[in-house]
C-alpha cells in the first residue's frame, strides 16, 4: 500500500483553478436580493482543477479496504459481495431523474417497483405489509416500536417497559428509548439463547414488548421464540424481531409464523444493496395484518384500474418516519438482487453462508475459544480466552489481522462474551479465502503467544498506524482550518 | 489511607464527617484506560445506594458509575468537564467525581476497606 | 448462481470437515416447528439482460424524460458533474464498511472529514457531523438536540417549514413529552413577528427556521436572536435547498445556534426522493456531545502521522445505548462522497455562480409571470422558488400535463384548504425558453 499521505483536498486549492463548466447564464443579470443577504465569504472551499479532484479521490479510494479488494468477516454486518448490476439498474435515468412530487401517473414504474419489492419481502417473510420507508436497520427499529406503541396505545395503555437480550446490538435499547420506553435488560440463558422461563420473570402488566435478534448475535437460533411469542401475547405484549441476521434463515423460517408481530430487513446487509462505506441503507418494516392501520404514511395502493396510488389519508397513522419514499435508489439495488436471486437462490445463499461460517467454527475452535458451544448458524463468536495470558488483546489480534491484508472481524461486541471476535463470512466467499482466513487467524494465535509485542504494535503495514482515539476525542478537531 | 471505603463495582467512598468523596478506583481507571468525558450527576440529587448516578468514559466505553452509599448529591467536581483525565491521574484526590452527603452511615459497614478491596481485586 | 465462488468439491470437502453429511443437517439447532411449510416462491431468477430489460420496462413507466419540469420543494434538479459519477462508483466508496477500523478506511474518513470541512464553513458553523438520513429527520434531531441541552419540553416552529419535515418532527418528538406550536407567516412569506411576541417566552427550547422556506421566500431573521436575548433558547436553522448556501448569508449571520437540512442538492439525483442527505452542525462546543451520529476527526498515529477516526463514539448508540444521543447508525456516507467531490468541483466560484444563475432565472420567471397577470403569493425575495396564485391550481395543474409541462407543486396537497397556489421551482436546467414556454402556458390556461 502506498504509505504516502494524500494531502486535503483544500491544500491543493489555488486561486484562479477551476473544476466545473457552467453554461453563460441566459437571463439578465440583476440585483434581486437585498445586499445584506448576499454572502462574501465561502469558507474553506477549494479552487482545483478536474484532474486534480480525480487523483485525490482515486488516492483515497486506494486507502479503503472494501469487499471488491477482498474479505470481510465483519459479524452481523453480512458483508456479501456486491452484484455490479445491482448499481447498472439503479443508475437508469428514469429513475434518478424522477421526482418525488411527480403526479403519480408520471412515475407509474417507481410505484410498482415499490409494491413489488413489497410483495416480495412479504413472501420472504410472511408478514402481509411492509414499509419500505426507513432509511436504515435503527430508522426501521424506531418505526416498528412507534407501530406496536401506536398499537397499543389504541387499545388503551402505551404500557412503559421494553425488553431486550443482554446480547443485542445497542440500536434496540436506543430505538426503543426513543420511542418512549423504559428499557429493561434480560440475560441470555447459559446456551446462548433466550430462555420462556426468564421472559416470564420479567412479564408484568407494563411490559410493551420485547426485542430480539434472531439468530442472535452469537449466531445462536432463538429456539424458544414460539413459546416466548405465545407468553408475550397473553400478557398483551408484542414481539419485534431485529432482522439483521435474516441471511441465516431464508427459505427456512418466515418470522410471521412464529408470532412475530413485527419484523425489519437490512437491505444493505440481507440482499447486498452496497454498504458505501456506512450508508445510505435501507430498513423496511414488515407487521402483521392488523398493524395496517398504524403503518407510516404514505401508503401505495392499486385503484380499481390498476392504476397505482399514494394514500396520505390514514387517521391511525404513526404518521411520517422521514421525507418522501425513503432511499429509494436503495430499494431498486435489493430488488434487482432478489430477481436475480430468486426464491431458489436466496435458500442457497443462506445454506452456504452458514456452511462457511460453521467451517471457520470448526477450524478455530481449537485454536480459539469458543464460549458458547451450542450450533451457530452464519456467524460465529471466539472470545480473547486463549490470547489474554499472552497479555494480548482482541484489539491487538484485530489489528493483526490488518497487516496480513484481511479485514478484520467484529470486535468486543456481542457484550456477553469477553473480548469477542465476531466471523460471519457470508455465502460469497471461496472455501480458499476462508482457509487463507483460518490459516492466518492460527498464525496470528502463535504469534500472540512467541511475539505478543508485534501484535500490540500492530498494523504495521497499512497507509497509517494504530491512531490515537483520545487525542480526537479530547481535542475534536472536525474541520481544516487554514492557518493551522 | 483509613477513611475510604470501595464497592464491588469499583467505587470508593472517602469520608470526611458527615459527607463523602465518591470516584472510581485505582484499579477501574486502569482497566477503562484514558478517560476523555464524565458524565457527573447532578447537585441535589437524592441517590440510594447502588443508584447508576453518572458515567465515566473512555473512547469506546462508558462506564457506569454507582452511588456507594445513599445520601444527597451537594457537589460534583467540575473541573472533570475539561480535564477528564484528572481521574486516571489522581483518582483519590484531585480525580473526585462528587461529594455526598451520607444518609445512612451504617451503610458504610457494608463496603471493603482498603486491604479488602485489595484483596478483592486481586481475586 | 454466479455470485456463489465454492465449486460442488469445495463445498462436499467442507461438509466433510464440519462434520455433516448434508447442508440440511446445519439447521438441525431450528426446532422442526419453526420451519417453514410454505416454499417462498416469487417467479424464476431473472439473467443480467432479462433484469436490465425488466428495469428498462419500470423506468419508461415513469415517464418524467417527455417532461419539462419546474419541480422542488426539498428535491432539486441540479446538474451533476460527471466525475462526480464516475469517482464517487468505484468500489473501493462503494463496497466497504463504516469506517470502524480507521487503519484502512482513511479515504472514507479524509472524504468525510473534507465534506464536514465544506459543509460547516458553508454554515458558518464550527462542527458537522457525518450526515443524518435527510433533511426531515436533521430537523427532528436538532430539535432533540435543543431539548437536551436546554432541557426544555417546549419548541417553535415556523409554520413554513417543509410539511414533510413537520410531519417528521411530529412523528419523532410524540412520545418524549415534547411539545411544539408554529409561527405564523406575515405577506411578505415571512416569520411574523408579531405572532412570535405572542407565542415566545423563556420556556421555549428552541426555535425552528426554515430559509429559504418552504414557499420559496428567503428570511431575514436576525431579530429572532436578539428577541432571545440572554434566554436559554437555540435558533436552529434549517435549510432544504442547500444550494441557497452558495448565494447567502450561513445560519451563523443570523446568530443560529444549530443548523440542519438537507444536502441533496450537493451531487444527489431527485431519485424519488433519496438517497437524500441530511446534515447537522453546531457553533458550540458545549453541545459536540450531544450531537447525534458519527462524527470524523483528526487525530495522529503511532508514527505520528496525519489520520482520521470516528470520534466522540460514546455519544452513539452501539456503546451509550439507551442512553444514546440518537438511535441512529447507519447514515448517508457514501452521499457524503458524493457531497465532498460537487463541492471540489464547483468550489468557492462556482458555487456561488451555479447558485446566482438559479436565483436569476427564479427570478426571471417571476418577473415575467407578474407581467403576464400571474401574482406572486408572497413578497419577499425569493431563491429558486416562489408560491404563485392561480384559479383552481389542481385544475390548472393537470392541464399543463397534457402539454407536457409539470407545472411546481400544488400546495393544496399539503395544505387542503388552499385551493390556489402553486410553489413553481427554477433551477440552472430549466433555460429561458423553457421558462418562456411556462409564462405563456399558464398565461393561457389560468382562466
Amino acid at each position: 500500500m502506498n504509505k504516502k499521505r494524500e494531502p486535503l483536498i483544500f491544500e491543493l486549492s489555488e486561486e484562479s483553478k477551476k473544476g466545473y463548466s457552467l453554461p453563460e447564464i441566459d437571463v439578465e443579470d440583476k440585483d434581486y436580493i437585498p445586499e445584506d443577504l448576499i454572502r462574501e465569504d465561502m469558507g474553506n472551499l477549494p479552487e482545483v482543477s478536474e484532474v486534480e479532484i480525480v487523483r485525490h479521490y482515486t488516492a483515497l479510494a486506494h486507502y479503503n479496504y472494501s469487499v471488491d479488494e477482498g474479505f470481510y468477516p465483519l459479524g452481523s454486518c453480512t458483508m456479501k459481495y456486491n452484484p455490479k448490476i445491482n448499481e447498472k439498474t439503479a443508475s437508469l435515468e428514469g429513475f434518478l431523474l424522477s421526482h418525488p412530487y411527480s403526479p403519480y401517473e408520471l412515475v407509474q414504474g417507481n410505484l410498482r417497483l415499490l409494491k413489488t419489492l413489497e410483495n416480495i419481502l412479504s413472501e420472504l417473510t410472511g408478514f402481509p405489509y411492509f414499509t419500505l420507508y426507513p432509511s436504515a436497520g435503527a430508522h426501521g427499529e424506531l418505526t416498528g416500536m412507534l407501530m406496536i406503541r401506536k398499537k397499543l396505545e389504541l387499545s388503551g395503555n402505551p404500557r412503559k417497559i421494553v425488553l431486550i437480550p443482554d446480547s443485542a446490538h445497542g440500536t434496540n435499547p436506543a430505538s426503543s428509548h426513543f420511542a418512549g420506553y423504559d428499557v429493561k435488560e434480560i440475560p441470555s440463558g447459559k446456551d446462548g439463547y433466550l430462555e420462556v422461563s426468564k421472559v416470564k420473570e420479567f412479564l408484568n402488566e407494563d411490559v410493551a414488548a420485547l426485542m430480539m435478534t434472531n439468530p442472535n448475535t452469537l449466531g445462536v437460533y432463538e429456539r424458544e421464540i414460539k413459546e416466548i411469542a405465545e407468553v408475550l401475547h397473553k400478557n398483551g405484549s408484542y414481539l419485534y424481531m431485529d432482522g439483521a441476521n435474516f441471511n441465516a434463515l431464508m427459505g427456512y423460517v418466515k418470522p410471521a409464523e412464529l408470532g412475530v408481530d413485527v419484523l425489519h430487513l437490512n437491505l444493505h446487509k440481507t440482499f447486498s444493496t452496497p454498504h458505501g462505506g456506512g450508508g445510505p441503507g435501507a430498513g423496511p418494516v414488515g407487521v402483521r395484518e392488523d398493524f395496517e392501520e398504524v403503518l407510516p404514511i404514505p401508503v401505495i395502493k392499486q385503484d380499481n384500474e390498476g392504476k397505482y396510488i399514494v394514500d396520505f389519508n390514514r387517521p391511525n397513522s404513526i404518521g411520517k418516519i422521514r421525507s418522501f419514499f425513503g432511499n429509494f435508489g436503495v430499494l431498486i439495488k435489493a430488488l434487482t438482487y432478489l430477481l436475480e436471486m430468486g426464491a431458489e437462490g436466496l435458500k442457497q445463499a443462506t445454506e452456504l453462508a452458514v456452511l462457511n461460517a460453521n467451517y471457520i467454527r470448526e477450524n478455530l475452535k481449537d485454536t480459539y475459544e469458543l464460549p458458547y458451544k451450542t450450533g451457530t448458524l452464519h456467524e460465529v463468536v471466539f472470545s480473547e480466552e486463549s490470547f489474554k495470558k499472552f497479555g494480548v488483546k482482541t484489539v491487538d489480534i484485530a489489528k493483526r489481522i490488518l497487516d496480513y491484508g484481511i479485514h478484520p472481524p467484529t470486535v468486543y461486541f456481542p457484550l456477553i462474551v469477553h473480548g469477542a471476535l465476531m466471523i460471519e463470512p457470508t455465502e460469497t466467499e471461496s472455501k480458499r479465502t476462508l482457509d487463507t482466513f483460518i490459516e492466518t487467524m492460527k498464525k496470528i494465535h502463535k504469534e500472540a503467544e512467541t511475539n505478543p509485542e508485534l501484535l500490540k504494535e500492530a498494523p504495521h503495514y497499512t497507509p497509517v498506524r494504530r491512531l490515537n482515539e483520545v487525542l480526537a476525542a479530547k481535542k475534536p478537531k472536525l474541520k481544516y482550518k487554514k492557518e493551522e | 489511607m483509613s477513611n475510604i471505603y470501595f464497592t464491588k463495582q469499583h467505587e470508593y467512598v472517602k469520608v470526611e464527617g458527615d459527607t463523602g468523596f465518591c470516584g472510581i478506583s485505582n484499579f477501574a481507571q486502569e482497566e477503562l484506560g484514558e478517560v476523555i468525558k464524565v458524565i457527573l450527576p447532578e447537585v441535589g440529587k437524592k441517590v440510594s445506594k447502588g443508584d447508576e448516578i453518572c458515567y465515566v468514559e473512555s473512547p469506546k466505553e462508558s462506564a457506569k458509575v454507582y452511588a456507594p452509599v445513599s445520601g444527597e448529591i451537594v457537589e460534583v467536581n467540575s473541573k472533570l468537564d475539561d480535564e477528564p483525565e484528572l481521574i486516571n491521574n489522581d483518582p483519590y484526590g484531585e480525580g473526585w467525581i462528587f461529594k455526598i452527603k451520607i444518609s445512612n452511615p451504617d451503610e458504610i459497614n457494608e463496603l471493603m476497606d482498603e486491604e479488602a478491596y485489595n484483596k478483592f481485586i486481586e481475586g | 448462481m454466479r455470485y456463489f465462488p465454492n465449486s460442488e468439491k469445495s463445498i462436499k470437502a467442507m461438509l466433510n470437515s464440519v462434520g455433516v453429511n448434508s447442508i440440511e443437517e446445519l439447521f438441525d439447532t431450528i426446532p422442526k416447528s419453526n420451519l417453514t411449510k410454505d416454499e417462498i416462491n416469487y417467479g424464476k431468477p431473472l439473467s443480467e439482460s432479462e433484469l436490465i430489460s425488466y428495469f428498462k420496462k419500470l423506468e419508461v413507466e415513469n415517464r418524467v424524460k417527455d417532461f419539462k419540469l419546474f419541480l422542488g420543494g426539498g428535491s432539486y434538479y441540479h446538474f451533476i458533474p460527471e466525475v462526480v459519477n464516475y469517482l464517487s462508483l468505484k468500489g473501493e466508496f462503494v463496497t466497504p464498511y463504516t469506517p470502524y477500523q480507521p487503519e484502512v478506511s482513511q479515504g472514507t474518513l479524509q472524504a468525510t472529514f473534507e465534506y464536514q470541512t465544506m459543509i460547516s464553513d458553508l454554515l458558518g458553523m464550527e462542527f458537522s457531523n457525518a450526515s443524518l438520513y435527510d433533511g426531515a429527520t436533521a430537523a427532528a434531531e436538532g430539535l432533540l438536540l435543543a431539548w437536551r441541552v436546554t432541557r426544555k419540553r417546549k419548541f417553535l416552529i415556523a409554520k413554513s417549514l417543509h410539511p414533510e419535515y413537520i410531519a417528521t418532527i411530529k412523528t419523532y418528538v410524540k412520545n418524549l413529552n415534547i411539545e411544539f406550536d408554529f409561527i405564523d407567516f406575515n405577506d411578505e412569506g415571512r416569520v411574523s413577528k408579531e405572532d412570535f411576541d405572542k407565542k415566545y417566552n423563556d420556556e421555549i427550547g428552541g426555535i425552528l427556521i426554515q430559509s429559504p422556506n418552504f414557499f420559496g421566500i428567503i428570511e431575514d431573521y436576525k431579530w429572532i436572536k436578539e428577541k432571545i436575548g440572554d434566554n436559554k433558547t437555540l435558533l436552529i436553522s434549517v435549510i432544504a435547498e442547500a444550494l441557497s448556501l452558495g448565494l447567502l448569508k450561513p445560519p451563523s449571520y443570523f446568530g443560529a445556534d444549530v443548523a440542519v437540512g438537507e444536502a441533496q442538492s450537493f451531487g444527489l439525483y431527485p431519485y424519488f426522493g433519496g438517497p437524500t442527505l441530511g446534515f447537522i452542525a453546531t457553533s458550540n462546543k458545549k453541545f459536540l456531545w450531544e450531537m447525534p451520529g458519527r462524527i470524523v476527526g483528526e487525530t495522529v498515529d503511532a508514527d505520528g502521522e496525519k489520520g482520521f477516526v470516528l470520534t466522540l463514539s460514546t455519544r452513539e448508540q452501539h456503546i451509550r445505548r439507551e442512553r444514546a444521543t440518537s438511535n441512529i447508525c447507519s447514515n448517508q456516507a457514501w452521499c457524503v462522497i458524493r457531497a465532498a467531490i460537487f463541492l471540489s468541483v464547483y468550489g468557492k466560484k462556482g458555487l456561488k455562480e451555479l447558485a446566482k444563475q438559479n436565483m436569476l432565472k427564479a427570478n426571471y420567471a417571476r418577473e415575467n409571470l407578474e407581467k403576464a397577470g400571474i401574482k406572486t403569493k408572497f413578497s419577499g425575495p425569493i431563491f429558486n422558488e416562489f408560491v404563485i396564485e392561480v384559479n383552481d391550481a389542481v385544475s390548472l395543474h393537470k392541464r399543463l400535463l397534457e402539454k407536457k409541462i409539470v407545472a411546481g407543486i400544488p400546495l393544496n396537497w399539503f395544505y387542503p384548504d388552499d385551493k390556489n397556489s402553486i410553489l413553481l421551482t427554477f433551477t440552472d436546467m430549466n433555460s429561458k425558453d423553457d421558462i418562456d414556454e411556462l409564462v405563456k402556458t399558464l398565461e393561457e390556461e389560468n382562466e
